[in-house]
């Protein structure tokens, strides 16, 4: 059978299971269409919550930015775990408590404005809508890769199978298929990086194997690896950084932005009780854990394997780097998986100085004395962990199996967040403020369509997208967390926080980032109409876009005191509303909505 | 109802108390062994490279889910105690 078979049946079979079991446990209500009813276990929850998180950005293409960026990139690890200390503590039991089940419907009615809420609208369109692009752009190098066709059309096919799937879905809200998706990603995720740790390390516990010793050189991997990357002009990969401010801000941005993001906020709602809704968030992350302790093995490990794919004469080296460096493979011997990306275009290479041979190295590093003109040869940061079992060697069901995990990651994360978008549109903006007696139909039909227009918009805008999938979902993350998240914990955290406070600090929050944003990576991220360029001597203090979400939600929270404290205390109604959503008593079944 | 009040704002007061606690230990492990005291860790050897590396890569991933789990356990302790919970 041919790999593209392979794939093909493995994708299949996959969607086949989540549809089946989105048709045996159908969705009865409309309610249970957003919210998948009040009654699952915290387990499953957790399951399914991690399920919705990690999308494309977190099983496609952190790995890649990990292997590249190596301890500079330890952000994504932390920032994306990290956040759910705060969302178990700071926002989702008091929200649980609080029983609405979308986040315009809390900050409406805290700020008791539909201001605020028409503001809150606002910002999680804008932070939905960079993240879908984020999606779309992994989605894309996965489809093109199983398909065998050009990246662009990777991610018009990807749109179209995301559309198809949200909006005759409805299987968004149904817990068991996230826990589908969830088996589906962690064991796609894992059983190549088993295998691969087996053969460089000889421990078969990725987590473990990373830190333990390569068979070949019986050095440390870890060594071995700072010692390779060395040899081609690049720093260490356990190398410190400089710029320690940009690394805080970047890892607190993720943080925030991970609490403020609704489709994350949303599954918290799901759960019999509050103090369930506690759990829930420890078992999420335990969960994600099991990708996110793998993911530094792949990516370490992918490095390692593909500079040693390139020059075969490192892999057994201890000492003699620099004569290995010398004999890299030559280009007609490339392998096949080397031959099936570069029909994506995700990989190229280019004979600079015409030796038949690849060169591949730091650009930066001068090796004029090696014969070498130039890096030689491109790799997407987004290819890795997929092309990672075929680098390696394994067998082609493991190809099929990353394949089908890397879409289940993309497609139900996406579907998640195309639902918040269009629940934001149709049941906050248009039935809640504009046409309270809309019908069903009307409010369905109206989903869709904003459903089909915020994926539109983002393919569009994917196809040049401002990253690498990760980095993309960096900056939405950056947007929520300097938006959503300081409105959400001072509407709990502070009887005093008023309407006008709120409204400012959102406001605030929301345009310095995205002015800051667009200033490096252009308006609304359309290619070439940026006003200074994306580098760091170009940043505001070394702080880079990625990590200005942090330094906009200190904005948000300054303006909101400052501006609360100069006008009138909230009305005593709503300071008793927050007084009940503080304690569990009383919380009722889950979302009476 | 006076008694309700000044028990409810104590246990709220407990709940932040204990919020303040875990994060200190949060800001600890991420911001403080991976990232600002890296270079005071850098002594300390794990599989090839040091302590930092592996806080910023694994340990404050392990230290999350305990403090998840901790802070949910002892709040279950609060809601019994003060009689808030469901």
């Amino acid at each position: 059978m041919s790999q593209f078979a392979i794939n093909l049946l493995f994708v299949g079979a996959s969607f086949a299971l989540y549809i089946g079991i989105a048709i045996w446990a159908r969705a009865g209500s409309t309610k249970d269409f957003y919210v998948a009813g009040g009654g699952v276990h915290p387990i499953t929850n957790g399951m399914a919550t991690a399920a919705d998180w990690m999308s494309a950005a977190s099983f496609i293409s952190m790995a890649g930015l990990l292997a590249s960026g190596g301890y500079a990139n330890s952000t994504f690890l932390m920032g994306w775990t990290g956040g759910y200390v705060i969302l178990a503590m700071l926002l989702a039991p008091y929200l649980r408590k609080f029983g609405k089940f979308t986040v315009p419907d809390f900050i409406g009615d805290r700020f008791y404005s539909n201001t605020a809420r028409l503001v809150a609208i606002v910002c999680l369109i804008i932070a939905s809508v960079t993240y879908v692009i984020g999606q779309m752009t992994g989605a894309g190098v996965a489809f093109s890769r199983f398909l065998e066709v050009s990246n662009t059309w990777g991610i018009w096919i990807a749109a179209f199978i995301v559309f198809l799937y949200a909006v005759f879905g409805g299987m968004k809200g149904i817990t068991y298929t996230q826990v589908a998706q969830y088996v589906v990603l962690i064991i796609a995720y894992t059983i190549p990086a088993v295998f691969i740790a087996m053969q460089l390390t000889g421990n078969p516990i990725p987590m473990f194997g990373m830190f333990s010793t390569h068979t070949e050189s019986g050095i440390p991997l870890l060594t071995k690896l700072d010692d390779v990357v060395n040899a081609l002009g690049f720093q260490d990969y356990t190398a410190d950084v400089d710029n320690k401010l940009n690394m805080v801000l970047f890892t607190l941005s993720l943080m925030v932005g991970t609490a403020g993001l609704p489709h994350v906020i949303i599954r918290f709602f799901t759960v019999p009780k509050v103090a369930d809704a506690r759990w829930s968030a420890g078992w999420a992350l335990v969960f994600i854990a099991l990708l996110y302790l793998t993911a530094p093995a792949v990516g370490s490990m992918a490095r390692l394997n593909l500079a040693t794919t390139v020059y075969p004469d490192m892999a057994g080296q201890v000492e003699n780097y620099e004569e290995a460096a010398l004999n890299p493979i030559l280009y007609e011997d490339r392998p096949d998986w080397f031959r099936t990306w570069e029909e994506t275009g995700l990989i190229t290479h280019n004979d600079l100085n015409n030796d038949g041979r690849i060169q591949m190295y730091n650009n930066a590093a001068d090796f004029s004395d090696r014969g070498w003109e130039g890096n030689e040869l491109e790799v997407n940061n987004d290819i890795l962990v997929l092309a990672n079992p075929e680098i390696a060697n394994l067998p082609g069901w493991v190809v099929g199996l990353i394949a089908a995990g890397g879409i289940a990651a993309a497609l139900s994360t996406a579907a998640g967040l195309l639902l918040a978008i269009s629940s934001a549109i149709s049941h906050d903006l248009i039935k809640t403020m504009i046409n309270p007696k809309i019908s069903e139909k009307g409010e369905m039909l109206a989903a869709r369509i904003s459903m089909g227009g915020a994926i539109l918009l983002a393919t569009y805008l994917g196809l040049n997208p401002p990253g690498f999938a990760a980095q993309t979902v960096a900056l939405a993350f950056g947007i929520a967390g300097a938006s959503l998240f300081p409105a959400l914990m001072m509407g709990i955290f502070s009887k005093r926080m008023n309407n006008k406070g709120a409204i400012a600090g959102m406001l605030a929050g929301l345009i310095c980032t995205l002015l800051y944003i667009f200033t490096y990576l252009g308006w609304f991220f359309v290619p070439g109409t940026n006003m200074l360029a994306n580098t760091p001597d170009n940043w505001m203090l070394g702080i880079s876009p990625l990590s200005f979400g942090a330094v906009g939600a200190v904005i948000n929270f300054a303006v909101a005191f400052l501006v609360s404290n100069a006008t009138d205390a909230p009305p005593q109604e709503i300071q008793d509303l927050v007084e009940s959503v503080r304690y569990p008593k009383g919380a009722g079944a889950a979302v009476d909505h | 109802m006076a008694d309700d009040k000044s028990n409810a704002a104590e246990y709220w007061k407990a709940n932040v108390r204990l919020i303040f606690g875990c994060l200190v230990v949060w800001a600890f492990v991420s911001y403080g062994c991976a990232i600002l005291f890296r270079p005071l860790l850098a002594g300390i050897p794990v599989g090839g490279t040091d302590l930092g590396f592996w806080f910023a890569q694994q340990g404050s991933i392990l230290t999350f889910i305990v403090l998840i789990f901790f802070y949910a356990w002892r709040m279950n302790k609060l809601d019994q105690k003060y009689g808030l919970g469901e």
